[in-house]
């Protein structure tokens, strides 16, 4: 942009700074982000502080407007492609620290459902709240849900479906998980287009998720209810 | 030049590259339509009725007629609304549905030659619904993905698209009755799906030789000002030798890239049915000064003939 002023990210103060970093990764500015992110772990700060209070703050806020329509599709891929740059600044200075997702996700688009935006975008948001996300992709089976379920252990199962005649699918794998007497072990989310919470009840999930943002509003209060009252 | 023609009891559409552009309305599709979905579920179908005659009254040739609504009887609902919409209008419908239940039950009380939407690549898919195309003497509209899901490889779709063709001819529907899907993906999600679009829009009718059709509003998922997209996806399509789509007649930008697009083509011949929508209306009516002269021969040609 022609009229973009030079900004020094190091004039700020930590509080402007991070202001600027919501704004940047608003913008999708994913180099700022990356700097932003490297200057404040220079100031001192912890992994764990920049994570949640620059870039999860900043997809919150990504992820409201978005919900009301103030910020479109392109917008927020920018938005979570910068945060993933900071991302990969922080992950491994957390793994070093031993430090913990707040939860883990295992997702993915049902069986005979090839749409995947919508589920990509709950994936982005979901990271962006600190969730670790292992995203099967499309077209996905029960089979490969539970094996991916058993292999990783997450807090949540996420599943999507933008067809009618797909989404009854989420009841054959939450039917699967029943069998095995793994149901209980995990919150189970869905969400798509065609869906809503009558549906949701009736296939036995935990919840119906309108949007990415409600995706990653309940996912978060769906495993702190669950460890409090563990 | 494939030429489709699919009817109602007392109407004929003719789908082709040197035809008007066929819009087939979208409206009656309670997908993401909660109120209608609640409603049609319940058996209330004053919106259907309500839908169905706007988009006739805006232009559109053809109707599409979706009932897949969660936790419904689909194959009855479909049915219903089918045999409604058929007393309403005379336009041919497309019978929307990927219940295969739901389509037979749409094909047993449609009176005409409908068009269906959909069959895919899948095996299963191929030998459940092309019998029926073949029993009902209908059209179908021919979606390019198979088992391993849709290919983000034009080629790959490209020969999806022919082995389903392929397949039809084998049943004994021939190659101007399958309509294929390009199947045009999200632009906001997806830089090269308008790129991709057009080049297989246009391989779709220079070898393959077939009709095409697509959902015209997937394009603009995700972005502001969705019909400003949508016309110009249209128009460009259009260019690339899409002869249809499944789109909101009702949305003016779109009705405009279209009949715009149909000059451009050399198919709306001398332009008449632009001139009829555009012609500039004078404060005295049709019949006052400055207006056209009136010519009993010519039954009317006042500013609003009808479109198509």
């Amino acid at each position: 942009m022609s009229d973009e002023q030079e900004l020094d990210l190091t004039s700020l103060n930590d509080a402007e700074l991070v202001e600027q970093m919501h704004n940047d990764l608003y913008d999708g500015l994913a180099d700022e982000v990356a700097q932003g992110t490297n200057i404040l772990l220079g100031r001192g700060w912890g992994p764990e502080g920049v994570l949640a209070e620059a870039l999860v703050e900043g997809m919150r806020i990504v992820g409201v407007d978005f919900r009301d329509g103030i910020l479109f599709v392109p917008e927020v891929l920018l938005a979570a492609n910068a945060m993933k740059r900071g991302m990969a600044i922080l992950r491994p200075l957390l793994a070093a620290k031993g430090a913990k997702p707040i939860g883990k996700v295992v997702i993915g688009t049902v069986k005979g459902d090839i749409h995947d935006i919508g589920k990509n975008l709950v994936g982005m948001m979901l990271e962006g709240a600190g969730f670790e996300v292992i995203d099967l992709g499309i077209n996905t089976d029960a089979d490969k849900f539970i094996a991916a379920l058993e292999e990783h252990q997450p807090d949540i199962l996420g599943m999507s479906a933008l067809l009618t005649t797909t989404m009854p699918y989420m009841k054959t794998v939450i039917a699967a998980l029943k069998e095995r007497g793994i149901r209980d072990k995990y919150i189970v989310l869905v969400g798509g287009a065609p869906l809503n919470e009558e549906f949701s009840q009736a296939v036995g999930a935990d919840a119906y998720c309108r949007d990415a943002a409600v995706a990653s509003e309940t996912a978060k209060r769906l495993v702190e209810a669950r460890r409090a009252a563990a | 030049m494939a030429r489709t023609v699919i009817s109602s009891a007392t109407r004929e559409v003719v789908i082709g590259g040197d035809q008007h552009f066929v819009i087939i309305g979208e409206r009656i599709n309670p997908t993401g339509r909660k109120i209608l979905a609640e409603e049609m579920k319940n058996g209330d179908f004053s919106r259907v009725e309500r839908d169905a005659l706007a988009q006739v009254e805006a232009g559109a040739q053809m109707l599409d007629v979706n009932a897949g609504i969660p936790l419904a009887d689909e194959p009855a609902i479909l049915a219903s609304t089918i045999q409604l919409v058929q007393s309403l209008t005379d336009v041919p419908l497309s019978i929307d549905s990927s219940i295969v239940e739901a389509l037979e039950a749409g094909l047993r009380v449609y009176q005409g030659k409908a068009l269906v939407n959909s069959v895919t690549g899948e095996e299963d898919r191929l030998e459940r619904v092309l019998p029926l195309i073949r029993r009902y003497g209908a059209a179908v509209v021919a979606i390019p993905n198979d088992e391993t899901g849709i290919s983000f490889d034009i080629d790959v779709r490209f020969a999806v698209a022919k082995m389903i063709v392929e397949r039809a001819l084998d049943h004994g529907i021939p190659r101007e009755d399958v309509i294929v899907d390009p199947l045009v993906m999200p632009i906001g999600a997806a830089p090269s799906a308008g790129r991709d679009a057009f080049r297989f829009l246009a391989r779709l009718r220079d070898e393959l030789g077939v009709n095409t059709t697509c959902g015209a509003s997937n394009v603009s998922f995700g972005l502001p000002n969705r019909e400003g997209i949508n016309g110009a996806f249209l128009t460009m399509a259009i260019a690339s030798g899409l002869t249809s789509a499944i789109t909101n007649p009702l949305a003016l930008g779109v009705r405009q890239a279209v009949m715009a697009a149909d000059v451009l083509t050399g198919n709306d011949h001398d332009a008449a049915r632009w001139i009829r929508a555009n012609r500039p209306v004078t404060p005295e009516g049709e019949a006052g000064p400055g207006a056209r002269r009136v010519n009993a021969r010519r039954g009317g040609g006042g500013a609003s003939g009808p479109v198509g």
